[in-house]
C-alpha cells in the first residue's frame, strides 16, 4: 500500500512485517523513531509474539541480541554513531559466533567533536567486523532491504547491518510502498537456526579457540561473505518477483552506457548525484553513476564489471580514513587493480554538511577535465583551516581546535551579515 | 518541481507543517518529500523545514536554497535571519501576522511584489480561536493551499486527520477552513485590483 510517511516509521513497519521475536533497544538519534515505533506496536498488541526490551546501554542491546539470537529468536536492534561504537566488542562477537541479527544503523558522524548529523563514519568503522553492510538509497529501499536482510542473515547465519542515512532518510517523509503481511510471509519463512541453545539438545556456543583452529574459523567467516556475494543478487531477484520492484543487489548503475566518467557512492546522496548527472548529460557530458549497495561483502567483480569501459572514476564518500583518505575509494581501487583508470576521491557531507548539486557540478566538471586533485574535500573552507594552522604556528598554547574554529566561523558570519 | 521552505521556532509545529504538506500533496497523487533542517531542537530556537512537490519521483536531497514559496510562522524571525534568502522573484510568501506590512518593515517588498502572491495571515489568532493553542502551522498550511493553489483544502484536512484525532483534529480543520477562506479572499481581491489598475 502506498503511504506518505517518515523513513523511520516505514522501517518500523517493515521490521514488524518480518515478525521479529526479540527487539532490544536503546535510544540514540537519529535511530530513535524506529524503535519507538516498534515499541508502540508491541505495546498496542499489533506486533504479536515479540518481546521488546529496553536495555541500559548499546553494549547491553547487542549482548541481549546475541543471547536471544542464540536462543533461536529472530532478533532486531538499531543504533547509530557513539552507540554503535559502544557495542563494538559485542558486534564482533555476534559475527564471530555467526548469529543472524539484523540491525539498522541510522548513519551519523562519530565524535569528537560531538555531532549528531549524518555521515557514514559509524558503520564504516565496523567494515572489518564480519557484519554484512547494505546501504539504502531511498526510504523505499531501506524498508525493502530490512526484509531482505533477515532472509540473507538467516540463510548464512551472519549478522546484517542495514545502513540508512540518519535524518536525511530517517526523518524524511516520502512515498513508500508498504507490502502486505502475506507478501512478506511468502518471502521470509520462519527462522530456522543453524545453531541454537536448546535444553533438549544442549550445545555450547562461544568456545575458546587457539592457534590450532582460529584461522579456519575466521576463514569460514570470509567464505560466508563470499557466499553472500552470490546470495544478495538472488535474494534481490526473488524480492522483485514477490514485490514487483528493484531493491537491493550488490551494485546499481545509472546511465553507465558510454560513460567516460563514473561517480561511485553509497546511500541517499546518489539521488542528488543522479539529478546532477542528468543535468550534465543534457550538456553532453558522458557521465554516469554506480551505487554500491553491498559495502560488505565488497563486490569486487561487480564493480570491476560496471567500470570496465570507463576512463575515470570519482569516488564520493561520506567517510574519511584520517591519515590516508578515502575508504570506499580504496576498495574501488582494489576492484580496478588490473586496470589503468584515473581515480579521484571526494570526501563530502561530513557531519551533515549538505551536498549540493552546485558543488557536485563543480567537482565533476573538474574531474572530467582532469583538473581535480586526487583527494578533495568538498566545500572545505580553507580560510578557516589556514587560520587555525597559522594560530598553531604562532602560539604554543593555541587552544582547543573545535572551539577556535567555531569562533572563527562565528566571526565570519558576523562580518558577512 | 515546486519547493517550499518553512521558517518558525521550536514548538510552532514547523516540521509537522512540512510533513502535513507532503501528506496533502501525496493525497493528490503528487510525489512529495518533507524534511527538517536537522539540528538540536529547542523550544523557541529558529527551525527550518522543507517540502518538495513534483509529478515524478524526487531524488534530490539538498536543502531548498531557492524556494518557490516561503511560509514564515514567526514574524520575529524577519529581521533576525535572512528568511528570504534565495526566494524566487514573485515567489509565494505567507507570513503569520496580524500586523501590516509597514509594521513588519516589509512595505518596500509589499510594494514591489505581486500582491496575489504575498499575504499576511493571523494564524496564531486563528489557532487560539479554534484549537486553543498558539500553534500557527495548520492555518498557515491551509493559507498556503489557497495562496499557491498547489494543494486543495480537502487534502489539508485529510492530512490533519492523518496527524491528529478527536477535538484537536476538529479544531484544526475549523482553523484551516477559516484560514483558507481568508487567504482565498485576499488573492481574489488583489487579482481584481490588479486587473483594474
Amino acid at each position: 500500500m502506498l503511504k506518505q510517511t517518515e523513513g523511520s516509521h516505514a522501517v518500523a513497519e517493515a521490521i514488524a512485517l518480518c515478525r521479529p521475536e526479540v527487539i532490544c533497544a536503546y535510544p540514540i538519534s537519529p535511530q530513535t523513531h524506529i524503535v519507538e515505533g516498534l515499541g508502540e506496536m508491541v505495546k498496542a498488541g499489533e506486533l504479536e509474539n515479540c518481546e521488546f526490551l529496553n536495555v541500559e546501554s548499546e553494549f547491553a542491546a547487542m549482548s541481549v541480541a546475541i543471547g536471544s539470537s542464540a536462543a533461536g529468536a529472530r532478533t532486531y536492534t538499531a543504533t547509530a554513531a557513539q552507540g554503535l561504537l559502544f557495542m563494538v566488542e559485542a558486534i564482533y562477537n555476534a559475527s564471530g559466533l555467526g548469529l543472524p541479527i539484523v540491525m539498522t544503523v541510522a548513519n551519523r558522524a562519530i565524535g569528537a567533536p560531538i555531532n549528531i548529523w549524518n555521515d557514514h563514519s559509524d558503520s564504516i568503522s565496523q567494515r572489518d567486523s564480519g557484519w554484512i553492510q547494505l546501504f539504502a538509497e531511498t526510504n523505499q529501499e531501506a524498508l525493502d532491504l530490512h526484509i531482505q536482510a533477515f532472509k540473507l542473515a538467516e540463510e548464512l547465519s551472519l549478522p546484517v547491518m542495514v545502513c540508512m542515512d540518519g535524518f536525511i532518510l530517517t526523518h524524511a517523509y516520502e512515498r513508500v510502498d508498504i507490502p502486505t503481511q502475506e507478501q512478506v510471509d511468502a518471502f521470509l519463512p520462519p527462522y530456522e537456526p543453524r545453531q541454537v541453545l536448546d535444553p533438549n539438545d544442549p550445545v555450547s556456543i562461544g568456545a575458546m579457540v587457539g592457534p590450532e583452529a582460529f584461522s579456519e574459523v575466521r576463514y569460514l567467516e570470509h567464505e560466508k561473505q563470499m557466499q553472500a556475494l552470490e546470495l544478495i543478487p538472488q535474494i534481490a531477484e526473488e524480492f522483485k518477483a514477490g514485490f514487483q520492484r528493484d531493491s537491493g543487489g550488490l551494485v546499481r548503475g545509472y546511465r553507465l552506457e558510454d560513460a567516460e566518467t563514473v561517480v561511485v557512492a553509497m546511500g541517499s546522496v546518489l539521488g542528488t548525484i543522479k539529478d546532477t548527472i542528468d543535468e550534465m548529460r543534457d550538456r553532453g557530458v558522458k557521465i554516469g553513476a554506480l551505487g554500491v549497495i553491498s559495502f560488505r561483502p565488497f563486490p569486487l567483480q561487480a564493480v570491476r564489471e560496471a567500470l570496465k569501459n570507463t576512463k575515470r572514476v570519482v569516488v564520493l564518500e561520506k567517510t574519511f580514513a584520517v591519515g590516508i583518505g578515502g575508504i570506499l575509494a580504496t576498495d574501488v581501487r582494489t576492484a580496478m587493480d588490473d586496470k589503468r583508470l584515473i581515480n579521484y576521491t571526494v570526501i563530502a557531507g561530513l557531519g551533515g554538511r549538505p551536498i549540493t548539486r552546485q558543488s557536485l557540478h563543480d567537482v565533476f566538471d573538474k574531474a572530467t577535465r582532469d583538473e581535480l586533485p586526487a583527494l578533495t574535500f568538498l566545500d572545505l573552507d580553507w580560510n578557516i583551516v589556514n587560520k587555525q594552522l597559522e594560530r598553531e604556528r604562532a602560539t604554543r598554547r593555541s587552544g582547543p581546535t573545535a572551539e577556535n574554529i567555531l569562533r572563527d566561523v562565528g566571526d565570519h558570519v558576523a562580518q558577512h551579515s | 518541481m515546486f519547493e517550499v521552505r518553512i521558517h518558525g521556532r521550536g514548538g510552532q509545529g514547523v516540521v509537522t507543517a512540512a510533513e502535513m504538506m507532503s501528506i496533502a500533496a501525496f493525497e493528490e497523487n503528487h510525489h512529495a518529500q518533507a524534511f527538517p533542517n536537522f539540528g538540536s531542537e529547542r523550544t523557541g530556537a529558529p527551525v527550518v523545514a522543507y517540502c518538495r512537490i513534483d509529478s515524478k519521483e524526487i531524488r534530490l536531497r539538498e536543502p531548498i536554497m531557492q524556494p518557490d514559496a516561503l511560509i514564515i510562522q514567526d514574524p520575529t524571525l524577519l529581521h533576525q535571519i535572512d528568511v528570504f534568502a534565495g526566494l524566487k522573484q514573485n515567489g509565494f510568501v505567507l507570513i503569520n501576522s496580524k500586523n501590516s506590512f509597514e509594521k513588519l518593515g516589509l512595505a518596500e517588498m509589499a510594494a514591489s511584489w505581486a500582491p496575489d502572491r504575498l499575504c499576511l495571515l493571523p494564524a496564531t489568532e486563528l489557532a487560539l480561536k479554534h484549537v486553543g493553542r498558539p500553534v500557527p502551522n495548520v492555518p498557515l498550511l491551509a493559507g498556503f493551499a489557497a495562496l499557491s493553489g498547489m494543494i486543495k483544502l480537502e487534502s489539508v484536512c485529510n492530512a490533519i486527520n492523518a496527524k491528529f484525532s478527536g477535538k484537536v483534529a476538529q479544531g484544526n480543520v475549523a482553523a484551516a477552513t477559516e484560514a483558507y477562506e481568508l487567504v482565498r479572499a485576499h488573492v481574489e481581491t488583489s487579482r481584481k485590483e490588479t486587473a483594474h489598475a
